[in-house]
This record gives structure tokens, C-alpha cells and sequence, in this order.
């Protein structure tokens, strides 16, 4: 047995050393180098990894890797007003439950039978996405917003064979860097074009004359979003859904699910493709890494066969009255066309679909109706004590969800400044738009939730104050 | 075959759970949310008169009502239907379902991980961030790489960043629209050529010689001034690794185009050999395989993607650096692809993994790879001696740490195919093993893969069972072909999947094409 058994792995049951010896015995080798003279002596690593020193000791690791995360601050310690597509909301107990089952958290693909449950599940997910959507068809959760809204446009490429889509100016930046290489081929002549069309500075809404001049027979789709980055509920949906079908091209909406107690469902205001951001439904912001994309459509077959994605459908099994689970038209993906394949399938975000699985289940219609008028609520009572201050200005303030861009062109101070002083008073103020979006002026985008109390955005707008007048 | 332990008796729970769509009664309700105060509301009036008229709901979302007790109750039955790795023997090859430890699990759901945004100031994520940056350097180490990134949420995700930068890479050079073919083979993950696809490049896939290597008189008739790269596993999901890879690599290299090493699953190798000796620019790990991340029911993972030097430039933004006191994010980078996700990935994830490596140190990360080779030859001594097994190609070779077998014999033999035997499997509360990524070259396959976390008996009661089925399909092909009998459902009608008037991907679907009959079950 090698020497550099220094420890007992408690991950490792075969690296004991009898156990080892009897293996390899069995085997037929008298030592473990004998099993890789496959790989050429001028490709073997000569000496050991220049890792450091490990803590064998789940006791010391622990305390190791909590010394260096305690240098984090967290939205609990602070009061953040951070959005941007990975917000704050409350996340059930029973969220956090469901997902820390190990026969969920540890389970891959497997088969309906061995996990049944998973499917089921996420078949869950899909139904009651359904519901929220007004679609009947909805696919299992993918990487993120902008992953699927690439996808969708490449959908909707595909379904009119055109090569253009239009995205309003307003879609958030991080968003269109994904929908942007989605959208790239290699030959310019295979790309997808992106047109950017204006929003209306007043409203921060779509701006439809500027649609009506980029849009043409070589629209593929319209993409817009709703609410829209700036938090604004887009109200000319209808509007644009109709341009778009006029033309041929196809509507595409990107939405907040949490707000669909309250606001209409993409259908009913012309989408044909609607994808969308899932984390507030369920799961912690986790840096980010809580986001997770979803698409749905009608149920047709020229949308169906275009999906990369999982398609959980419900089938009969040979016992009657038992519910089985299957793939729908699992040939369209890539695991199975390989470079045929619509765009590209693997492991997405299951794990983040049973969660938001049980937060529909638990909202009901009443609960995501209460949250999305707390939310409007508290919204539009930070806008009013924010617009209150001097130099302070919302400037669409009319109809905001739950986000809203506050300028501070007035204040002549930046937003970076801003945000210093309120780090210092332990808030995180809002993301920092000023380079983004340079045409609003040193503006930031404000995030209010169902989370934030009444003395939050009182604390809020006293230490802005306090933060201008110095 | 002596010594194999006896196989237990095993039923799954069955719970035949309603769908949550059938359940609850109006008024009841699954959670409590706050409401805005009497002062807020008296102030902005109701919710209602912010929401433009043709925008607000007409009509209450159709989800069901259900109260708390009652939701909690039904996901836990259906996660008792669900065979996760932590509770039972989960062999599924090229997957590396290894034990995600639990104290990694409970770092990860603390709130300095889990209540912290992506856009707050640096200053108040520097245990994040330097996270990050270490695992970063840990990978640097391990793959010989200059620089990772952590955006791409999964391994597919990650052979698309690499598309992306190598057409980056190849316009920046004025050969853009020249170099439009990228060379993959069929034994490396699909994803390798649907990422290619989807960037816009060409894909040349090379089959394997008669004993199963990447064929090199293939790779050299396909290499040409049109080659983007190659993309490529090594080991192959056969788990026989190419010796001739840095010819390979070479001849790539000659021709003008760059070396992308699919390294999802690294576990035979780490510490072993890298990317780099191999003339690699490129490579990804899943940190949900190799370094321990659970796989969470498909998702979400996290791929690390390295380059080398030359390529680093590319990487998606931003990049996590450290000036010595203090981690910052770098978007200053003009050549960068941008983004493949929103903000920096799936961090958790990361966390894990750094975790995961602080364990076991570079002798703990050569345990783990001497370990599953060693199981993996292991339970070839055992699989060779049930009836019906063939392990395909290179005979007298041994695989790193997984192997492709057949069941080609025991087919041909008793009717029972490879998927009858993996439904059977779950009869005896194992999940059912991996058979093989499309196009089935090897008939009737399965791709076991027993990673290091597995006592060897685990892999006797394993081979128990696989022996068992097998008696079984020799003496008693129905009662395979008839599986499964002790799983929570029957033998699912696939044919429903495929029909457009019998599909039904949401529930609303299928009370639609089922009509009243949907809400009458048996």
C-alpha cells in the first residue's frame, strides 16, 4: 500500500488498505499505476498537486470555509434595495424543506420509475406555471432569464425562417450580453440581427413608433418584457403583439412571475412565446446562482418541436388510473440529434423547479394576488418618499411592479458616492444604471419587495437624506 | 460468481399521489404573505390603481388552494419516490454521482451564501469572492490552465462558452468566416457537437476505429484550413482513454485551430494527468460531478471553464482578481464574449466544491481518482462473470473509471433488452444504471461508473442484483419485460409522449384533451 495514506478518508470507504490490496488482488495488478499504462509516461504528472494543506476534520473544515464566508454581509445584516433580475423575497420554510430532501437534492436523471417523484414534481412546475402564463404548454426549468429568452428567439427564428428580432433598449444589460451570443453565428449570414428599439423617455415604455418604423416581413419576433428592466409595467402589450402578428413575426414576453396575481397573463395580451425569471418563486438569491429560466407557448406542434428543453408531459401507464411521466418529443433535443438538435440541452435547474413547485402550491391564487399588491403598494409608497426629497426624481413613476429608477441628477452627486454613504448606514442602495443606461443621468434601480417593511423604506429614505444634505 | 451478498427485499413506497392541481378546497391556504400598512395604503390607495386598466389580472390564476400541512405531506411522499444518490447505490455513468457532502450542503445554507445579491459591493462580498478565486486557483493546478471562469451553469453551457470563444478567437485572427468546422467524436457528450451547432460552426464527428479509439487516419482526413478545433472527451464514455491524444492535439494545433477537453467528468485522472501536458487551450469540470456538487434532480450545476493564457482574454465577464488585499470584479475586458448567464454563475455550487477540495488536499484528489479506477476494474472482474454481459472493445485494456458494456448476448439470448433490465433494477431499489448518449453504437449498452464514494459492498450487492435480473431474464423473460412490479408506477405507455392530441405537458393540457374523464380517476 502506498505510503501517502497519511489519513483516513471518510468519503473514500475503498482507500483502506486491506481493502485496497484485496481489490487489486482480484484485479490482477499488484499496484494501481498498472491500471493507467494507457496514458503516456509524457502526460503523467511527475509530482504532486500544489494544493494546500487539507482539514481531514470536518470540524476544522468547517470552521476553515465559515471564516471566510463570515467576511460576507448579507441582505439580512444590511437593508438592500439591490434588483435587476435576482431579487429578494421571502422564501418559505417549506421551499428550504422540500429541497434539502436528500432523495431530491441528490437524485440526477434516472427513469419515471426510479425517480418518479422528481418528475412529478416538475410536471407540477410546469402546470402551475401554466396557470400563471396562460399557457399550456411549459417547459422545466433552464439556466436563466437571458438563456431562455435566447432560446425563444431562436425559436421563433426558426418557426418564420426569418433572421431579425427587435428587443426594446430597455431589456437589462447582463440579459442582452446572453441574448446577444445566442443570437451570433459563425458566418454573419446565419446570425440572428438584433434591432434595439427606443422606449418612450417619458413612460420608459416601448416606444411604438420607433417599432412600427424597424419592424418588416424580416421579423422574426418582438421581444419585450413585463415588467421591463426599469420595473415598469409594460401596458401596450396588446399593442405590440398585434405589430408583431401583423408582420409575421412572433410575440415574445419575458416576465416576473411573482407578479401574475395581479397583472394579466401574457396570453392575454398576444404572446405566443413567453419565457421568464423563476427565482423569486421559492428560492434564495444565492449570489445569483438562484436564478432559473422557464419557456412556455401554446400547446401546437410548431412550437413544441421547436423546444430545446425538458417537456415533462403526463402519460397513462399500463395500470389504469396511474399516472405516468415521460419526455415529449425528446428526439428534438440535442441528446438525442446531437448537432441536429434544437440549440443544446443538459443539466439545468431542477433542484430550483420542485421549489418553485411548492411556492406556487403554497401561494395559491390568493397569495400571489396579496403579494403582488403589497408589493405595488410598497413600491409606490417608496416613490412617493423618495420623490419627496431634494434633487431626488423617479422618473417613471406611474407604473412601477416592484422596481423603479430613481435619478439623482439633481443632487450632483453620483450614484457610487450615493451608495457609499448609504454602505456606510448598512444599505445597499440600488443597482447603479449610470453607465448602462447613461441617457437617464446618474440614476439607480431601486428594488422594493414584499420584505421590505414600512420603517425599511422610512430607514431608507431618511438616510438618503442624510446622505445628500452632507 | 461467490460471495455475493443476498439480495433484500425492497418495495417502493407507492403513494399514488393526486396531482397538486387536483388537490385542496377554495379558501384554504398554503402560506401567509405580509400586507402593506394601514398608513401605506391609506397614503397610495389600492394596488389596483397602479396597474393600467388592460393590464390587471381578469382572472385569479387557476392554481389550486391548498393549506400548509397538506403541501409539505404530498412533496415529501413524492420525494419518497425518488431514488436520490445519498439513498441507494446510484451507479449512472459518465454522471459521477458521488457523495455531496453534508456539511458542504450545510455551508452552502447559511446566509453568508444564500441571502447575499450578485450586485453588492465588493467590500461586502470578499468571502465570496475570494472563494471564487481560489477555486479558481485549485483548478489552475489541477488542469494546468491559466484562468476559469464559473458563468456557465451546467457542462453544457460550458462546451457552448467554448464554441463562442473559439469564434471569437478565430474572427479576431480575420479567420472568422474561414474556420467554420468544428471536429468532435461520437463517443464524446452530444452537447460537444449541439454547442458547436448552435454557435454556427459545422461539426464533423469522427467514429471510433474497430477497437474503439479515436481514429486518427479520421481525424487527419478531417483536419483542414476550415478547422475551428476539436472537442473532445478523453477518457470516452467507453472510459478508454486515447494515448495518442497529443497527436491528436498536435495535429489540430498544425492545421490552425484549438483543443477544447470536455472534462465533466475528470474523476479517473485528477492528479493523474492534465489538459495541459495534453496540449489542451481549453477545458471544463462540472463542479456537480467530479467535485462533489450534488446534482440536484438534473440541475442546477455549475461548469468551471479554464483556457490557457492566449484564450484567457475571451472568458465571459466579469473576472474575479485579487490585488493582494483585496477581490474585485473585473469588467474592464474588451475582448470578452460577455456573458453565457447572468451574473457569475451558480455560486453555491463553487462554494462546494472549494469545500470538497480542502478535504481531501492533493493526496486526497489522487485517492479519488486511483479509487474509481480501481472500482471500476474491480466490478469488471464481477460484471465479466454474469451471463449475457460483453464489455465492448479493446480487449485486454483496462478503462479508467467507467466502462461501456453490452447486453447485446443476453438480448439475442432471452428477448430482455438493456431497458428492460434498467426498469428492473428499480424492483430492487437500485437506480436503474446509464445505458449509453445517442447514437447507440454499442447495442444494447450500459455505462456503469462506481466513483470512489462506494464500498466495495456496494458494488458486490450492485453486482447481486444485475446478476439476479439476469437469471431472471433467462428463466422468466416476462417478468423483466413486464417491469417494473415494485416501483411506484407500471410501465409507462410512451407512445402518449409523441402524439399532439395525447401529450400534455401541463395539467390545464390534459384536462383539456382527457376532458371530464381527466377528474374521474379510478
Amino acid at each position: 500500500m502506498k505510503k501517502e495514506n497519511k489519513f483516513d478518508y471518510s468519503y473514500i470507504p475503498n482507500a483502506a488498505p486491506e481493502i485496497r490490496s484485496e481489490m487489486l488482488k482480484k484485479i490482477g495488478v499488484s499496484d494501481v499505476e498498472a491500471l493507467y499504462q494507457e496514458i503516456p509516461e509524457e502526460l503523467r504528472l511527475k509530482e504532486k498537486l500544489k494544493l494546500p494543506k487539507p482539514f481531514p476534520s470536518e470540524y476544522e473544515l468547517r470552521r476553515h470555509v465559515k471564516s471566510i464566508l463570515s467576511k460576507n454581509q448579507t441582505c439580512e445584516d444590511y437593508l438592500n434595495f439591490l434588483g435587476g433580475g435576482c431579487w429578494q423575497h421571502h422564501v418559505p420554510a417549506v421551499c428550504d424543506e422540500i429541497i434539502s430532501r436528500s432523495e431530491f437534492l441528490t437524485a440526477y436523471g434516472g427513469t419515471p420509475y426510479s425517480t418518479y417523484g422528481r418528475m412529478q414534481a416538475q410536471f407540477e412546475f410546469q402546470s402551475l406555471m401554466g396557470e400563471l402564463v396562460g399557457m399550456d404548454v411549459v417547459s422545466e426549468g433552464s439556466y436563466s432569464w437571458g438563456t431562455v429568452a435566447g432560446n425563444a428567439l431562436r425559436m421563433a427564428s426558426r418557426i418564420t425562417d426569418r433572421q431579425e428580432v427587435l428587443l426594446p433598449k430597455s431589456v437589462g444589460p447582463d440579459r442582452l450580453a446572453v441574448i446577444r451570443n445566442f443570437c451570433k453565428s459563425v458566418l454573419a449570414e446565419n446570425s440572428i440581427s438584433i434591432r434595439l428599439i427606443e422606449y418612450d423617455p417619458e413612460t420608459g415604455l416601448m416606444d411604438l413608433e420607433d417599432l412600427r418604423k424597424k419592424i418588416s416581413s424580416n421579423t422574426a419576433a418582438v421581444y419585450f418584457e413585463n415588467p421591463n428592466f426599469f420595473g415598469c409595467i409594460e401596458s401596450q402589450g396588446a399593442n405590440i403583439s398585434e405589430i408583431a402578428h401583423a408582420q409575421g413575426a412572433e410575440s415574445v414576453v419575458g416576465v416576473d412571475p411573482i407578479s401574475l396575481g395581479v397583472l394579466a397573463a401574457p396570453s392575454d395580451y398576444g404572446a405566443d412565446i413567453v419565457v421568464g425569471n423563476a427565482q423569486p418563486l421559492g428560492v434564495h438569491m444565492n449570489y445569483g446562482g438562484g436564478l432559473f429560466g422557464f419557456i412556455a407557448s401554446r400547446d401546437e406542434e410548431r412550437y413544441v418541436a421547436q423546444y430545446p428543453s425538458w417537456l415533462i408531459s403526463i402519460a397513462e401507464t399500463t395500470k389504469e388510473g396511474e399516472y405516468g411521466f415521460g419526455f415529449t418529443r425528446f428526439e428534438r433535443t440535442s441528446y438525442i440529434g446531437r448537432e441536429k438538435g434544437k440549440d443544446f440541452l443538459g443539466t439545468g435547474a431542477g433542484l430550483w423547479t420542485i421549489a418553485a413547485a411548492v411556492y406556487m402550491s403554497l401561494m395559491g391564487p390568493k397569495g400571489f394576488q396579496k403579494i403582488g399588491e403589497t408589493i405595488i403598494q410598497r413600491s409606490h409608497y417608496a416613490i412617493d418618499s423618495l420623490s419627496r426629497l431634494d434633487g431626488v426624481r423617479v422618473l417613471f413613476p406611474s407604473n412601477a411592479f416592484k422596481e423603479f429608477v430613481v435619478n439623482f441628477d439633481g443632487t450632483g452627486i453620483s450614484v457610487r458616492a450615493i451608495n457609499k454613504g448609504l454602505l456606510e448606514r448598512k444599505i445597499f442602495g440600488g443597482i447603479d444604471l449610470s453607465e448602462d443606461f447613461s441617457e437617464l443621468g446618474s440614476s439607480a434601480l431601486y428594488c422594493i419587495t414584499e420584505v421590505h417593511s414600512k420603517e425599511d423604506i422610512d430607514k431608507l429614505a431618511k438616510s438618503l437624506k442624510e446622505v445628500i444634505e452632507k | 460468481m461467490k460471495n455475493l451478498p443476498k439480495v433484500r427485499e425492497y418495495r417502493s413506497p407507492v403513494w399514488s399521489e393526486p396531482i397538486i392541481m387536483e388537490m385542496g378546497r377554495k379558501g384554504e391556504r398554503g402560506i401567509c404573505v405580509p400586507e402593506a400598512d394601514q398608513e401605506i395604503k391609506s397614503k397610495v390607495g389600492e394596488a389596483r390603481s397602479h396597474i393600467p386598466e388592460k393590464m390587471r389580472r381578469k382572472q385569479a390564476p387557476g392554481l389550486p388552494e391548498i393549506a400548509q400541512p397538506q403541501v409539505l405531506r404530498h412533496y415529501l411522499h413524492l420525494s419518497q419516490m425518488c431514488l436520490g444518490m445519498d439513498t441507494n447505490i446510484d451507479a449512472e455513468g459518465t454522471a459521477t454521482m458521488k457523495y455531496s457532502p453534508k456539511v458542504n450542503e450545510a455551508l452552502a445554507r447559511l446566509s453568508e451564501m444564500t441571502e447575499i445579491h450578485p450586485s453588492q459591493d465588493e467590500d461586502t462580498v470578499q468571502g465570496i469572492l475570494e472563494i471564487i478565486y481560489r477555486l479558481d486557483l485549485f483548478l489552475r493546478e489541477i488542469s494546468g490552465m491559466d484562468q476559469f471562469t464559473f458563468q456557465p451553469p451546467g457542462g453544457a453551457m460550458a462546451t457552448y462558452t467554448n464554441a463562442i470563444i473559439l469564434r471569437a478567437f478565430h474572427a479576431q485572427q480575420g479567420e472568422g468566416a474561414q474556420r467554420d468546422e468544428i471536429i468532435t467524436t461520437i463517443f464524446s457528450h452530444p452537447c460537444n457537437a449541439a454547442t458547436a451547432a448552435t454557435a454556427g460552426f459545422k461539426v464533423i464527428t469522427l467514429m471510433p476505429d474497430e477497437n474503439g479509439y479515436p481514429d486518427f487516419e479520421a481525424l487527419k482526413a478531417a483536419t483542414s484550413k476550415r478547422t475551428a478545433g476539436l472537442m473532445i472527451t478523453n477518457p470516452e464514455d467507453t472510459g478508454i482513454y486515447n494515448p495518442r491524444i497529443k497527436e491528436f492535439t498536435d495535429l489540430i494545433h498544425k492545421a490552425g485551430g484549438l483543443c477544447f477537453y470536455d472534462q465533466a467528468n475528470a474523476n479517473g485522472i485528477l492528479g493523474i494527468t492534465r489538459a495541459r501536458e495534453a496540449g489542451f487551450d481549453a477545458c471544463h469540470f462540472n463542479l456537480h460531478k467530479t467535485f462533489s456538487s450534488p446534482h440536484g434532480s438534473f440541475g442546477p450545476g455549475c461548469a468551471a471553464y479554464g483556457v490557457r493564457e492566449e484564450l484567457a482574454r475571451y472568458l465571459p465577464k466579469p473576472a474575479v482578481i485579487y490585488d493582494g488585499q483585496q477581490y474585485h470584479l473585473d469588467y474592464d475586458r474588451p475582448d470578452s464574449v460577455g456573458k453565457v448567464r447572468e451574473f457569475l454563475g451558480n455560486i453555491p455550487a463553487v462554494l462546494r466544491s472549494y469545500s470538497w477540495i480542502m478535504s481531501l488536499g492533493p493526496e486526497g484528489l489522487l485517492e479519488v481518482a486511483r479509487t474509481s479506477v480501481i472500482n471500476n476494474n474491480y466490478l469488471t472482474k464481477m460484471l465479466e462473470e454474469i451471463r449475457g454481459t460483453v464489455r465492448y472493445y479493446a480487449p485486454g485494456k483496462y478503462r479508467l473509471e467507467q466502462t461501456r458494456w453490452s447486453w447485446e448476448k443476453l438480448t439475442e439470448e432471452t428477448g430482455v433488452s438493456t431497458m428492460d433490465i434498467q426498469r428492473r433494477m428499480v424492483d430492487y431499489g437500485l437506480q436503474s444504471f446509464f445505458m449509453s448518449h445517442h447514437p447507440w453504437i454499442v447495442p444494447e449498452p450500459f455505462t456503469p461508473e462506481f466513483c470512489e464514494s462506494y464500498s466495495i459492498g456496494d458494488m458486490k450487492y450492485w453486482c447481486a442484483v444485475l446478476r439476479t435480473i439476469s437469471d431472471e431474464a433467462y428463466s422468466d423473460p416476462e417478468l423483466v419485460k413486464s417491469s417494473p412490479h415494485r416501483a411506484p408506477i407500471h410501465l409507462v405507455k410512451y407512445e402518449d409522449l409523441d402524439e399532439p392530441d395525447k401529450w400534455a405537458v401541463t395539467w390545464r393540457a390534459y384536462v383539456k384533451k382527457k376532458g371530464k374523464s381527466a377528474l374521474e380517476r379510478p
